[in-house]
């Protein structure tokens, strides 16, 4: 079994409001030195597959016609262990 | 003439879709529940509005993997009307019928309220009863609106007539400080490049008597009907 975690977060060039806005709250807390802060989603994933070749198909995959939409999101993903 | 309205789990707007066409406009109608895997003898697909599959992942990204989909996606390259309303337009963006994307909106919140847009293209299904640059006041209610698309995307839309709604002011003004939700170039509403997909944000079907504060957008869906009978 092969665990990863995918993240997927919004390109550069869209603009993130929830991320704006998480920003001016810790800066209103007292955090002054956040230059720039996105937000994104994070997806844990168990595969029933020894192979990590595979498994790295597969999650590619996956991205590509569901997790992450190509038009505003990029995604990255990590092998995170195997049993 | 018979009318089909999508349901998929989470839908909220189809008995709205469904009493409009049957009991405003007096035309046939019938519930589609989306794990249907035909059309047939259909001549306008309503997705409608609300929330299917919980907005998970992405609005309309589950939705768009339902079995009735792939009926859908035929029906439209074969030229059948399609009109998805605010969920219904974020699925045929998912599934690549219409391009962009949806975004949250810009101020973060749910907006629902009348707003105005200006009719910028009347030579399609959709608006063809309209007046050039008539401002329609409709209902919005949604949480990502804020339509997005690259630059080369917009010129490309705006070169070929696909954006068919701008939010506006009340006299019609884009610049006018009419945009709730971010949507690049106060798009509101778009068709394809072939001109029978539309996709809307506001609903029309909301704004269908007068007792609801506007009927404007009974145009459209008299519009629909004037092109299928002209047909």
């Amino acid at each position: 079994m092969i665990k990863a975690k995918v993240y997927i977060t919004l390109k550069r060039t869209v603009a993130d409001p929830q991320g704006l806005t998480i920003k001016h709250a810790l800066e209103s807390l007292g955090y002054q030195k956040i230059k720039d802060m996105r937000m994104g989603k994070l997806i844990s994933i168990e595969l029933d597959i020894d192979n990590k070749k595979d498994a790295e198909r597969l999650l590619n995959e996956m991205c590509r016609k569901l997790l992450a939409n190509p038009i505003i999101e990029d995604y990255s993903f990590k092998i995170t262990g195997d049993k | 003439m018979k009318f089909g309205v999508i349901v998929f789990p989470g839908s909220n707007c189809e008995q709205d879709c469904f009493y409009v066409i049957k009991d405003v406009l007096k035309q046939p109608v019938e519930y589609i529940w989306h794990k249907e895997m035909v059309l047939n003898g259909f001549d306008c697909i309503i997705l409608p509005g609300g929330f299917s599959y919980g907005d998970y992942l992405r609005t309309g990204a589950v939705a768009r993997f339902s079995p009735i989909m792939k009926a859908i996606v035929e029906f439209a390259d074969k030229g059948g009307i399609v009109i998805g309303i605010c969920n219904g337009f974020q699925i045929l963006l998912e599934t690549g019928l219409l391009p962009g994307a949806m975004l949250r909106n810009k101020n973060l919140h749910f907006i629902c309220r009348h707003e105005y847009v200006k009719t910028e293209n009347v030579k399609n299904p959709f608006t063809n009863l309209c007046k050039q640059n008539q401002v329609l006041k409709i209902p919005i209610a949604h949480n990502e609106g804020n339509y997005y698309i690259d630059e080369a995307g917009l010129r490309d839309l705006e070169k070929k007539g696909q954006i068919i709604f701008r939010y506006c002011d009340i006299d019609g003004d884009v610049e006018g400080g009419g945009n709730p939700n971010g949507a690049v170039a106060n798009i509101a509403g778009i068709i394809n490049k072939t001109g029978n997909v539309l996709g809307m944000m506001p609903h029309p079907e909301r704004s269908s008597e007068p007792e609801l504060g506007s009927e404007d957008g009974l145009c459209i869906f008299k519009s629909i009907i004037t092109w299928i009978r002209c047909r």
